[in-house]
């Protein structure tokens, strides 16, 4: 008789890449729900779009790379990644925005680096930043919302004509709050005027604004975000490290100059500052692995975050807040690791004044 | 008592309730016994016995080889019927020299086996020596030989004795019945034992997950100044000794040291359970409770077997398996090792058989790593696992060492919550074989030079000497010569 010889232990917690993946994506739900609800049929198929060419373009590039296509296709990254992606496209771009992403973020972002868990940079933020940077237009196109069978809302046919046909709907864009605000201000105009006319917090907590697909509810990404928190599977190092940076910063600056600046309220509750800090931020293979290592990258994320929309160029900075912070994990992970047991922070053994070791002439 | 937190660790299901009410059960005596004679760690014990020879139980069938070795006793009466080579309790299934004994049924303890009146009365190092010769092992699994942990007290300044009472391998109630069922007994081998080590205080720490044995200690210990019994949070590593140190004391070993470098001693229940046995009855370890259980198991017990009982008595015991187990062990499922077949011997360290099904080890097959840090947040050493294995795997075993290999206990906790089922500990045993190897033969390396170096040395001499010895004989001829002509001219 003969039984299995592998090394101990021979008990497994009941995890898995899979069951990882799937429990983020459970989390998206509502919030992707509430933005295919309310951004309408163009949305979905967007959206689906999206989902099938990075499931495409990974099943291809395996197959190229002569892997095994199966496990790797059902372990879920790549149906997160294009997820995340779709979540964070204008909801109403046309359809080949998500086959150009879904090429970008897996092959580009995921594959080419070696695929799962070899990518140095996050694989959505890869192609979002990309697609912002060469269709600046339709990337930043935003509508207001019009939800699913709505009076104003286009139907089936009508979004198949938006996704597909390249049918235009000016009547309806809609700046997101963002951008809105970056070209008021520029404009010189006061920032509470231009915030009284465009930023409603409950407004902005529900998601009911302009934005994309699947950033506009703070709220249900918030919970989206507590629910992996409780289930252990992002931890709340950089969400936490994030969020405070920005809310901080937002919180003197705002103070020092309220006429220029926005307040913490508007830093969390607008673009992808939730989905980002639970959702992106927190991609295991992109972020550092030690404690004091992911509350370093959450500060960093947040801290370029609110320099890139105070003073940069675009009014989003969450792309490449992650971009740049994604590049600096390996040299975090290489300098901020834990201590080690009985040893101190530079490796050396540790030593106690009254040492228990009786010394060799006092023995005798 | 105030308790200190560990970094990391794990809550595996413990699936104790599979063995835990079941009380200690003597096993019949078996056909045959296979006594390893290396079931300790240092060197293998020296046959004293012929083939053929009688011998009665307790009765020294090899003795205790070197400063770090440990004699083997007859678990039984009976007759020696092998010297020879036999299938080892290890995953290599090779083979060991082993002391067959054929029972003759009788289970005669030796005419010679007695106790001492009051063990208190002994001088430490006659406590100790008493350990030694009754052949006492630490019975958690890791078999150091406990006499030289006794006498530590030569070389260091021990404040405190700890019990481990922790059993924090899961499935595993053999320590946790024999707490409950021989609470003196136990209580007395501490005594005994925090008298050879000379010191004031004795920490018992069980686990919460026993509460039964912590309130039956907690009574038993009452009435001792000195011993305190602690309940343990339930967390694996908690019985890593340096860890279950630092939970009670607040301080960490320092690394490549010894619980002893800050003044603590630890020992297992059952070897306190031992040391009774051995200084108030001068009984040897030839006997031990061992757990048999897991899901293929038909009836899991708590078995008193003889040292040598091979597992397959134990397992036809506890009603056989339900199912083909889909790997068998010794010992618990998280530092266990697992067995190639039922024929093999249990040993001084064997805490436990687990017959274990498929749903229970939860195999599956490796995925790439994601690097999901739930390894760096699992290991109680703060080491990050994924990092040392990524280096094991191709092959730069110096940056795995760099990275704290040799800091590595083993654990398998970083292994336990890997979502990509890696087999951690398999990198890590393989880099630190591969290490040892690379040392051994560095030294062999070493000391072939060394010897070689010699040589040439000795040769260059030798052809010194032959030199010189020419020389010499040339100048007192030519000495001879010129005296000689001298004469003849003068």
């Amino acid at each position: 008789m003969t039984h299995t010889i592998a090394a101990s232990p021979h008990a497994h917690a009941p995890v898995s890449v899979g069951r990882t993946m799937g429990l983020v994506i459970l989390a998206l739900l509502p919030a992707t729900l509430f933005g295919l609800y309310q951004f309408g049929w163009p949305a979905l198929f967007l959206f689906l779009v999206t989902l099938g060419a990075c499931l495409g373009f990974e099943a291809l590039s395996l197959i190229l790379a002569g892997k095994p296509v199966r496990p790797s296709l059902m372990d879920g990254s790549a149906l997160l990644t294009a997820w995340l992606l779709a979540m964070t496209l204008p909801p109403w771009a046309p359809w080949w925005i998500g086959v150009v992403g879904g090429l970008l973020a897996v092959v580009l972002g995921k594959q080419l680096f070696g695929g799962i868990g070899q990518n140095l940079f996050n694989p959505a933020m890869v192609a979002r930043v990309a697609l912002l940077t060469s269709f600046p237009l339709e990337m930043t196109r935003f509508i207001q919302p019009q939800p699913l069978f709505s009076a104003d809302a286009p139907g089936f046919l009508q979004g198949l004509a938006i996704s597909f046909g390249g049918q235009s709907y000016d009547a309806v864009t809609g700046a997101s709050i963002l951008g809105h605000v970056r070209t008021e201000l520029g404009q010189g105009l006061p920032l509470a005027e231009v915030l009284s006319q465009a930023f409603d917090p409950i407004d902005a907590l529900l998601g009911v604004v302009p934005g994309s697909l699947g950033e506009t509810s703070a709220l249900l990404l918030l919970l989206g975000g507590l629910f992996l928190l409780y289930k252990g599977v992002i931890s709340w190092q950089i969400p936490a490290a994030m969020l405070g940076t920005i809310i901080l910063l937002a919180t003197v600056t705002s103070l020092l100059g309220p006429e220029r600046y926005p307040d913490a309220l508007f830093h969390v509750l607008s673009g992808a500052t939730i989905l980002c800090a639970f959702f992106i931020a927190t991609d295991p293979v992109t972020s550092p692995v030690s404690f004091s290592g992911q509350l370093l990258f959450g500060a960093g994320v947040g801290l370029l975050v609110f320099a890139i929309r105070t003073w940069g160029g675009y009014p989003e900075g969450i792309g490449f807040a992650i971009l740049l912070m994604n590049a600096c994990t390996p040299m975090i992970d290489h300098y901020l690791k834990p201590r080690v047991y009985g040893r101190d922070r530079r490796g050396k053994p540790l030593e106690y004044d009254d040492d228990a070791e009786i010394p060799a002439e006092k023995a005798r | 008592m105030r308790l200190f937190k560990i970094r990391g660790g794990v809550h595996p299901d413990d699936r104790k309730a599979l063995a835990a009410g079941r009380p200690i059960e003597d096993l019949p005596l078996p056909a045959l016994l296979h006594i390893p004679l290396q079931q300790h760690i240092g060197a293998a014990a020296q046959p004293v016995v012929q083939r053929r020879q009688q011998v009665a139980k307790g009765e020294l069938l090899a003795r205790a080889q070197g400063m770090i070795s440990a004699p083997i006793h007859a678990p039984t009466s009976g007759r020696v019927v092998g010297l020879g080579l036999y299938p080892a309790n290890h995953p290599s299934g090779l083979s060991v020299r082993t002391i067959t004994l054929q029972p003759d049924g009788e289970d005669r303890w030796h005419d010679d086996i007695q106790g001492v009146a009051d063990p208190f009365a002994l001088e430490p190092a006659e406590v100790a020596e008493r350990v030694a010769s009754a052949g006492i092992v630490g019975m958690g699994g890791a078999t150091f030989p406990s006499a030289v942990k006794l006498n530590l007290r030569n070389r260091y300044q021990l404040q405190t004795l700890v019990i481990n009472g922790s059993e924090c391998e899961p499935y595993l109630t053999c320590d946790d019945r024999l707490m409950r069922e021989q609470p003196d007994a136990v209580l007395d081998g501490v005594r005994i034992m925090a008298h050879a080590l000379g010191v004031a205080r004795t920490i018992f720490g069980i686990e919460g997950n026993k509460p039964e044995a912590l309130a039956i200690m907690s009574e038993a210990a009452a009435a001792f100044d000195g011993v305190e019994v602690v309940k343990l949070p339930t967390r694996y590593p908690m019985g890593s000794e340096k860890h279950l140190v630092q939970t009670l004391t607040g301080r960490e070993t320092p690394a490549r040291g010894l619980t002893a470098d800050i003044g603590v001693v630890v020992h297992n229940p059952a070897t306190a359970f031992a040391v009774h046995e051995a200084l108030r009855l001068g009984r040897p370890l030839v006997s031990r409770v061992v757990t048999v259980t897991g899901e293929a198991i038909a009836e899991p017990r708590n078995l008193r077997a003889p040292i040598g009982t091979k597992i397959e008595d134990l397992v036809s015991y506890c009603g056989g398996f339900t199912e083909e187990p889909e790997r068998l062990i010794g010992g618990g499922p998280m530092m266990g090792q697992p067995l190639r077949e039922l024929r093999v011997p249990i040993m001084k360290g064997s805490n436990g058989v687990l017959a274990l099904t498929l749903a229970e080890t939860n195999r599956r097959a490796p995925s790439p790593c994601i690097r999901c840090a739930s390894c760096v947040d699992a290991c109680p050493c703060g080491l990050m696992p994924l990092d040392m294995a990524a280096h094991t795997r191709v092959g730069d075993l110096e940056g795995a060492v760099e990275r704290g290999l040799m800091d590595c206990i083993g654990c398998g906790s970083c292994a336990y919550v890997c979502p990509a089922h890696i087999p951690l500990v398999q990198y890590f045993n393989h880099a630190k074989g591969e290490m040892a190897a690379r040392g051994r033969a560095k030294q062999k390396q070493a000391e072939t030079k060394r010897l070689a170096e010699q040589r040439s040395q000795r040769l260059e001499a030798q052809k010194l000497a032959k030199r010189e010895a020419m020389a010499k004989r040339k100048r007192e001829a030519a000495a001879k010569k010129q005296a000689e002509a001298e004469a003849a001219t003068s």
